[in-house]
């Protein structure tokens, strides 16, 4: 492949100039780590990429795992390439010294992970999985939980799903039916029927730690009675060796669009006498538990989101570059030279609305991210707090923002290539089908605007939302005093207006009794609220080139930066007006969803 | 056995390397600076040599200025045991290396010394001949296979004519071609040990080498872009155009 896998130069431009990685150098937990670590450990998951995945990245999708009936099978090239990443502590970068972790800050192990991602990671789905499942389980699970399944997961030994969706019930978990029962050893006993869990079986690992939510007897109906269990595939024996088989049965495999390196599973828990479960934390608090992973796993599909959009700008910019077809208008001569397709306008607004969807989004994935981690490790109580309050409310925006435009964007790669994006000689129709899931796994797009309008923005006294607005305000504010900035800057304060006026009608409409009308049109919200955030992150990008080039940096650079300074420019006239219709539309609770019935379908 | 292992700081060879606007030099503003690929390869067939039991100490050594530090972490964390700055500001001829180098050997007293056989950047393809004449030692370069058994190393040369296997006593200097190995990547544990392991700066001054310039770079320009293509219309034309324009056949 002829072009990048991920543009260096933009995440150097990301990590030191945009966000000032180095000075996390400052924090007690990162104090062994330097600049020059950074970047080798960022080399060695681009290495692992190239030399493990990308070489089977179409075999992975062309070759989907089977079932016999019996077992999962997948290609054999797959565990090499998760055992290269595990052997090579990637996949534990972040974790504590303690559990054999690296202590490396998020966002370096995030741009780690995307270099896998976009070379054929989604195999990685495994790998990322059972982080998330150790992670939830160090963070509930008791003692005794963490050194009999977190430490084997973090070892590379065990892999580990989450098991919530049934067959009756997927977005609305609160109508699951899975039932636990008390044992009289203390442990539970689980029966019930899950679908769609990724990595559900497979024989990559030696036993597959299941998080499974289920309902005890005679608990409450609704979300409130859901608790959470470690189920594994084999029970462990005292000495921790693998023991008996726990009921566990695989009864069929999905067959997917995209992703299909990673099982979608159809998973059937103790028939016969029951699936041994272990509780995680206190009974009926499960759904708490899983949120909790929920919010970090909304940021990881974010993040794929946004670099499967980068891969597929790339590698139709490459292609755009460098294949000759046709001429200009203004050419006459059929006999002159033809022009590489770059030459043409529309290619150019094509590359240009990819970069400025995957762009953006990238950078807002990196910032909550990044907030991540100041909520965690920041020098004070109060940043910490600030971090996490920024986080819990822009969370269904990174998620869902970069989901749908990241595939708008892949979308815009597959026509650069014309024919040739729709064959699979090429990747962009892979990175499209890859990347389609991200709107709808980890909360859909609909569910992600009802959370943004029903508990992200009133919770608090609105703090979360006072606190993002403020945000905006201090980059207006540094973007007035650069003239190339000046009509960005004032079409963001128009923005912002023009979000708080729409947020105030619809909370006010929230207030009267048609509920559900005020709702009818949520989705147009978060994606007007998500682009007044991305035209904030230009801007704020736009800013960091401004400076930059006033400094008269070498050519390259220089191209680089009016290459971030038109991108901006493209975004706040091509994308942010669109806000005015959908705000109108908010505002006066347009009816034309909410009244059509299914009968005049 | 130790092995000495003489690594070079390059411009990175994904880089697409710019000239300065005066043709005083290439450009190295801002640019990617990686350890030479042959480097790498050397530094790889020394951890091999560890790792087989034959080898008890890898030592890197570098000469630049504090840069050139990055690239001996790079070498520590693929699985050098210490390393060694000569620190300069100057930049160097082949020969003037060669001479510090030669100071290390009878420092350090390596059994071998393994170097690249030539560096990306100004590919001269000098320094270990010159380190072996130097010496006094027996060399074998653009090495595709290194074997040592007892006091010899039996090295496999490619060489025009196909492959060449020279047996040489030890101590031995060989430098390393593209197909000796291929590199491993630093695992995360390795990189963050790579920082604990010694790295110890000794100034170049303090040798008693004459590091006075041998050479002169007088300027840098890039390669003439190629020109456009043309179609012929036949091979009579073509026929005409090599025998006329290009006077590639008579």
């Amino acid at each position: 492949m002829a072009s990048e896998l991920m543009n260096e130069r933009d995440i150097e431009f990301m990590l030191y100039e945009f966000f000032d990685s180095e000075s996390l150098l400052k924090r007690e937990r990162y104090q062994d780590h330097d600049r020059q670590t950074f970047n080798e450990v960022i080399a060695t998951a681009k290495t692992i990429a190239e030399k493990y995945f990308l070489p089977i990245r179409q075999k992975l999708d062309t070759h989907q795992p089977t079932f016999d009936g019996k077992k999962v099978h997948l290609i054999p090239e797959l565990k090499p390439a998760i055992d290269a990443v595990i052997a090579s502590g990637l996949s534990s970068a972040t974790a504590d010294y303690e559990t054999s972790g690296m202590q490396l800050p998020p966002i370096i192990a995030s741009i780690a992970t995307s270099y896998l991602t976009v070379a054929g990671g989604v195999g990685l789905g495994y790998n990322m999985l059972t982080t998330a499942n150790a992670n939830l389980l160090s963070a509930h699970g008791s003692k005794d939980l963490i050194e009999k399944w977190v430490k084997p997961m973090r070892a590379g030994r065990f892999m580990g799903t989450m098991a919530m969706t049934e067959p009756g019930s997927g977005s609305g978990l609160g109508d699951l039916i899975t039932k636990a029962t008390k044992a009289e050893d203390g442990s539970y006993r689980i029966s019930g029927n899950k679908i769609y869990i990724s990595g559900g079986d497979h024989d990559l690992s030696e036993n597959i730690v299941h998080l499974v939510l289920a309902r005890l007897t005679g608990a409450p109906k609704g979300i409130r009675g859901i608790s959470l269990f470690v189920v594994p595939k084999f029970l462990l024996n005292d000495d921790g060796s693998i023991g008996d088989d726990n009921e566990v049965a695989l009864s069929g495999l999905f067959h997917k669009m995209g992703g299909r390196a990673q099982t979608s599973t159809a998973l059937s828990f103790g028939e016969k006498n029951g699936s041994v479960g272990y509780l995680v934390g206190e009974e009926n608090q499960g759904l708490k538990y899983m949120f909790h992973m929920m919010n970090e796993a909304r940021i990881m599909v974010g993040t794929s989101a946004a670099v499967i959009g980068i891969a597929g700008y790339l590698y139709s910019l490459d292609y755009a570059k460098n294949r000759p077809q046709g001429r200009l208008p203004s050419s006459k001569d059929p006999l002159s030279p033809m022009v590489n397709i770059i030459e043409h306008a529309d290619v150019r607004r094509m590359l240009l609305a990819q970069k400025a969807y995957a762009e953006g989004a990238f950078s807002l994935v990196l910032y909550g991210t990044q907030l991540s981690d100041d909520e965690k490790t920041a020098a004070s109580a109060k940043e910490k707090e600030h971090a996490h309050l920024l986080l819990d409310f822009l969370t269904p925006i990174i998620k869902t923002w970069p989901a749908e435009y990241g595939t708008k964007a892949n979308d815009l790669a597959i026509q650069v290539l014309g024919g040739h994006g729709y064959i699979n000689e090429h990747p962009v129709e892979l990175f499209y089908r890859d990347n389609r899931l991200n709107a709808i796994h980890e909360g859909t797009t609909g569910i992600q605007s009802l959370d943004l309008l029903t508990r992200k923005v009133p919770m608090n006294k609105m703090a979360g939302y006072l606190a993002t607005l403020a945000e905006i305000n201090i980059t207006i504010e540094q973007a007035k005093h650069y003239q190339r900035l000046t009509e960005f800057s004032q079409q963001l304060t128009a923005a912002v207006t023009c979000l708080k006026l729409t947020t105030e009608a619809l909370l006010s409409a929230m207030t009267s009794n048609n509920i559900d009308l005020a709702l009818a049109n949520s989705v147009k919200y978060l994606e007007l609220f998500g682009h007044v955030i991305v035209a904030w992150l230009w801007l704020k990008q736009g800013l960091v080139a401004t400076k930059a080039l006033e400094n008269k940096p070498h050519q390259a650079d220089e191209n680089f930066y009016q290459g971030k300074l038109q991108t901006l420019q493209y975004f706040y006239r091509f994308e942010l007006p669109q806000i005015a219709l959908w705000s109108a539309l908010l505002i006066q609770s347009d009816d034309s969803t909410y009244q059509m019935k299914a009968e005049w379908f | 056995m130790k092995v000495l292992v003489p690594i070079k700081r390059v411009i990175d060879y994904n880089v697409k390397v710019r000239v300065k606007a005066d043709n005083s030099n290439v450009d190295l503003a801002n640019v990617k600076m990686a350890i030479n690929p042959f480097c790498e390869i050397a530094v790889e067939e020394a951890v091999r040599l560890k790792e087989a039991g034959i080898a008890t100490e890898v030592i890197a050594v570098s000469i630049g200025d504090k840069s050139c530090q990055e690239q001996l972490r790079t070498a520590l964390a693929l699985g050098a045991d210490r390393a060694i700055q000569i620190e300069t500001d100057e930049k160097l001829d082949a020969l003037n290396i060669a001479k510090l180098l030669q100071k290390i050997v009878e420092e350090e007293q390596p059994q071998l010394v393994i170097l690249g056989k030539q560096s990306i950047d100004s590919d001269n393809n000098q320094t270990g001949q010159m380190l072996a004449a130097l010496t006094g030692m027996p060399q074998g370069t653009f090495a595709s296979v290194v074997k040592v058994e007892g006091d010899k190393v039996n090295v496999t040369r490619e060489v025009d004519s196909g492959l060449q296997t020279v047996s040489l006593n030890l101590p031995a200097i060989v430098t390393t071609d593209l197909r000796l190995n291929e590199p491993r990547y630093a695992s995360l544990p390795n990189i963050m040990k790579a920082k604990r392991k010694p790295l110890v700066v000794k100034p170049a001054a303090d040798f008693g080498v004459d590091l006075s310039p041998r050479s002169k770079l007088i300027k840098v320009v890039p390669p003439a872009t190629r020109k456009a293509g043309i179609i012929v219309d036949g091979v009579d034309t073509l026929i005409e155009k090599l025998r006329n324009e290009a006077k590639v056949i008579s």
